[in-house]
């Protein structure tokens, strides 16, 4: 029942053959079980069974849609109304929504059952999992490796099937880069494409929402029903979403699919390359066209991104004051040292050295050197992205430069955990779509396989995967767990 | 030495739109703490804003009246700084590039009119607000007003009196309640003015040290505050001292100002772009829509009442000042057909009854409609003045509900009748038969003078209702 994918539980769940409860139950035992990778921060059992309850009404009255009764988990950085929201941070360990995400809505309206919220690097703000005020997560396929981040919980989950699906947001890369650390699929839809409203913001203009499950087509399906237009999310595009399972099928023949060079060179691990490698030719058997292109700002987009991310950072964050919700110190002298305790004792240190970075990046005299010339960067590196898209319908790049590190491996040396991020900052800036899907393995840790799509074109991109995983079973492979 | 103050001022208008302007609460003023507050407004965690179009439709009216350049593209900002009465650790503002863009406003003095200009205005959320007692050593805040639509005016340091300064706020008020943009009061804060004021030796090009003065939030305490930090100043710098750039607290129960914080204790705010809202992009047409759609400006009402209606410049400008004393105006001489009569009616008596009894316009209980019926039968002679007098304070009392009732009820009808008129006049001549042998006797220049004791006794004895005109003239004829 657990190994099963979405469609296949969907009409499990139709034919009779289990219950949303049997489901949800089986998953809930799994998640108690294997406690100890520490993916969720809150399991929710007992409302989740009413929900499942409530799904079986549904289905055995005939009114259930395709994904009424599936279970999933929320990143706890969605804000869930009535349940602990914490975004991995000790200064929101108290806070209880007091209302939902679009997204969150989004899919219980669709009938899906939500088991708790994953664990995530604090703030979303990390590439390992281990920022986290709750703890680290264990990546499934080795206890001693990173799950990656920030979205580590919920890649974890799913790799550990302790859930079928879960959401995820993505900033720099905290999809897409626990997805290959894990050997799931996750997509990172275009910006604009899924409602930001009730999720927790870390840097606005490239923060965005998407599904992690075990498949393209799983993914497709979950996709279909977060993305769309939200009035309460100006930056949402109002735009019609299409039927992203309907375009699954669609032939690769002719397809041109661009290798940025920049992407293949010595930061790139030799055997990972070889992965990818065997998956092009797949794709080449399957009829796509492969050509090699080039995106010389590459290397620029770390720079850009760390000013332009903690810049938005240290203005998000100034609202966490101690002053409405969440963590206030003790016996506060006055104003300013409410304000200095809480923040401080509240925050972990990459939340504090972000707010740091960002505040110094927007500060008086060095506005125009940091904070200007990284939005003229990332303009710059927009316009690099678009040129190669007119010519390629999509790109091919790793998504990380090495596997899943080992825990603790990059955690004194900040710099090291940024160059992580070099793959996957890009497409942020950019605003584009991509997605990572698994590739094979190296040394039993997971690769992930990236498609960069245009803007709006993730029913493309989930095509290709789709197709990938039709002559594939690299997402097929579940890690061991005692 | 001579000098010369230069005096900018910073007009803050809550703009009357229903709702807030990211967030759907309501705005209404004076409800219970935090009952108008939804999560945008307490800055939960995850919350967007979304922008309020009639917000920026106002400002856009705002604009067009002070002849402003409207640019296409305007877009927000936040202006970073920590303080409890702002949620989100930002105010979400305008800087680089606002909404409205250069303009200017006209302001009547007694020496003609001068011209300020406008600078910029930006919209902006306002804060909520601390309250500092009846907490026990505590602050509580309330995060009603966080949210409300604020119209920032930033005009050029042009102004050089505080009596300049009240006008320019003034003329400010009667735009943005002439266009219903906001209710302008004062007392509720719908209007707050904040001045920076410097001094320099008369003739001197380069501005002197300035202070902000804030909290100036009426238009006695602008003029008081403004000349309290104007001589501030002088005797400062007369006195070998130095004026230091600072926000200063003006302070009406003492009035005086006090220094708040100095430039060096100012806040970075680190503006950027706010990544939450798309910029503001305006189209011709809509602008042009909104330029048809203005109403009659107080300028233009002063124009007309001057050039068409033939009013002294006075009369035009007291009638112009307030958009509800304008149209009072306007609808009493559209039914009496007087513009002079109803200009000296609604500046004179009514005017005088409202200061009375301490009444707004709209509280008034004689409506333009009556008011008019009133000149009517003043203008067909039916009554004279002083009975009018007489019916239009019965009108305000109550009495009657149209002019004909009360001349009708009280017999205010005017004696024109010759013959009855002459007879008073005789009886009153008999009984002062001592007066009647002095104006004989006196000089012809002396008469007129004299003559008025004759005609009070006659209108007195007709208990009013005689024609004035009628028992002079019939009196001088007599008297001879």
């Amino acid at each position: 029942m657990i190994n099963l994918s979405l469609t296949q539980m969907a009409h499990g769940l139709a034919s009779g053959d289990f219950s949303s409860t049997e489901l949800t139950q089986a998953f809930l035992d799994r998640i108690a079980k294997h406690s100890q990778l520490n993916a969720f921060i809150s399991v929710t059992a007992e409302e989740a069974l009413k929900e499942a309850a409530a799904a079986d009404q549904r289905i055995s009255q005939g009114k259930a849609s395709p994904l009424t009764g599936i279970p999933l988990a929320h990143k706890d950085i969605f804000c869930t109304q009535g349940v602990k929201t914490s975004c991995g941070s000790k200064i929101l360990d108290n806070f209880v929504a007091p209302y939902s995400a679009t997204v969150v809505e989004r899919l219980a309206a669709a009938g899906m059952v939500s088991l708790g919220k994953t664990n995530l690097d604090e703030f979303a703000m990390g590439s390992s999992n281990e920022s986290s005020f709750y703890g680290p997560v264990k990546n499934p396929w080795n206890a001693q490796a990173v799950p990656g981040g920030s979205s580590g919980g919920s890649a974890a989950a799913v790799a550990a099937r302790l859930v079928p699906a879960a959401t995820g947001t993505d900033t720099g890369g905290s999809i897409r880069q626990p997805a290959a650390f894990c050997g799931i699929t996750g997509i990172k839809p275009t910006y604009g494409r899924v409602s930001r409203w009730g999720m927790i913001a870390y840097a606005s203009s490239l923060d965005q929402g998407g599904p992690m499950a075990r498949s393209a087509e799983d993914c497709a399906l979950l996709l279909k029903e977060m993305a769309g237009f939200d009035q309460r999310d100006s930056t949402s595009i109002q735009r019609c979403v299409p039927d992203y399972p309907a375009l699954l099928q669609e032939p690769l023949q002719g397809l041109k699919i661009g290798l940025p060079k920049e992407y293949f060179g010595s930061d790139l691990n030799p055997e990972m390359k070889a992965c990818l490698d065997t998956a092009v030719k797949e794709l080449e058997k399957l009829g796509a066209q492969v050509l090699e292109v080039s995106l010389p700002l590459t290397r620029l987009a770390i720079p850009a991104y760390y000013v332009i991310a903690p810049a938005e950072a240290s203005s998000n964050l100034s609202r966490f004051d101690g002053v409405r919700f969440g963590y206030r110190c003790e016996d506060p002298k006055d104003l300013e040292d409410l304000y200095k305790r809480s923040r401080s004792e509240g925050f972990g240190p990459e939340v504090k050295r972000r707010i740091l970075i960002g505040t110094y990046a927007l500060s008086e005299g060095f506005y125009d050197a940091y904070y200007r010339k990284a939005q003229q960067l990332r303009r710059m590196i927009t316009e690099d992205f678009q040129k190669t898209l007119n010519e390629v319908d999509l790109l091919l790049a790793p998504t990380t430069p090495t596997p899943a590190f080992d825990l603790g491996s990059k955690t004194s040396d900040p710099v090291q955990m940024y160059l992580e991020d070099i793959y996957t900052l890009g497409v942020n800036l950019a605003g584009l779509p991509a997605m990572s899907v698994p590739a094979g393995q190296v040394s039993g840790r997971p690769v992930g396989m990236q498609l960069i799509g245009n803007h709006f074109d993730e029913g493309r991109l989930l095509n290709v995967a789709h197709q990938f995983q039709q002559v594939t079973d690299h997402h097929l492979q579940a890690p061991e767990l005692d | 030495m001579q000098w010369e103050a230069v005096i900018g001022l910073e007009v803050h208008v809550q703009l009357a739109t229903e709702s807030k302007i990211f967030s759907g609460a309501s705005t209404r003023f004076g409800a219970e703490p935090n009952t108008q507050a939804c999560v945008i407004d307490l800055g939960m965690p995850g919350v967007l804003p979304v922008l309020n179009e009639k917000a920026v439709e106002m400002a856009v009216q705002f604009g067009l009246a002070v002849n402003a350049n409207i640019p296409q593209r305007s877009y927000f900002e936040r202006k970073n700084y920590f303080y409890p009465d702002l949620p989100k650790g930002y105010q979400t503002s305008q800087m680089a590039e606002p909404i409205v863009g250069p303009g200017y406003l006209d302001i009547p003095l007694e020496e003609g009119s001068k011209r300020v200009r406008i600078h910029h205005a930006h919209l902006e959320e306002d804060a909520g607000k601390s309250l500092h007692e009846d907490f026990h050593g505590m602050t509580g805040v309330d995060l009603n007003r966080a949210g409300t639509p604020l119209l920032e005016i930033v005009s050029e340091p042009e102004m050089n009196s505080a009596k300049e300064a009240v006008a320019y706020l003034k003329g400010i008020h009667s735009i943005v309640t002439y266009l219903g943009i906001s209710d302008g009061n004062m007392a509720e804060g719908s209007l707050r003015c904040d001045a920076n004021v410097s001094v320099r030796p008369k003739g001197q090009k380069e501005l002197g040290t300035r202070c902000e003065i804030k909290n100036v939030n009426s238009f006695r305490f602008v003029e008081k505050a403004i000349n309290h930090e104007i001589e501030r100043q002088i005797e400062l710098i007369e006195d070998g001292g130095r004026v230091v750039q600072e926000t200063r607290l003006y302070d009406p129960d003492l009035d005086e100002t006090r220094s708040m914080r100095t430039k060096e204790e100012a806040n970075d705010y680190r503006y950027f772009p706010c990544p939450d809202l798309l910029p503001v992009e305006l189209d011709t047409a809509y602008i042009q829509h909104l330029k048809e759609g203005l109403p009659e400006l107080p300028d233009q009402k002063r124009q007309r009442f001057t050039e068409q209606l033939g009013l002294s410049d006075y009369d035009a400008g007291v009638l112009s000042a307030s958009r509800a004393l304008a149209d009072y105006f306007d609808r009493v001489t559209e039914i009496c057909g007087d513009a002079k009569l109803a200009a000296n009616w609604v500046t004179g008596e009514l005017s005088a009854q409202l200061n009375r009894d301490s009444l707004d316009l709209q509280q008034a209980p004689v409506a333009p409609e009556q008011l008019a019926g009133l000149l009517k039968r003043l203008l067909d002679d039916t009554i004279n003045g002083k009975a009018a007098k007489q019916v239009f304070a019965a009108l305000w009392a109550g009495e009657g509900h149209t002019a004909d009732d009360i001349i009708e009820a009280k017999g205010l009808k005017q004696v024109t009748d010759t013959g009855a008129i002459e007879a008073i006049i005789d009886d009153v001549l008999a009984q002062n038969q001592a007066q009647v042998d002095q104006y004989k006797a006196a000089e012809a220049d002396k008469r007129g003078k004299m003559i008025g004791f004759f005609v009070g006794q006659v209108m007195k004895a007709s208990k009013g209702t005689a024609n004035p005109q009628t028992v002079n003239q019939l009196l001088k004829d007599k008297l001879g």
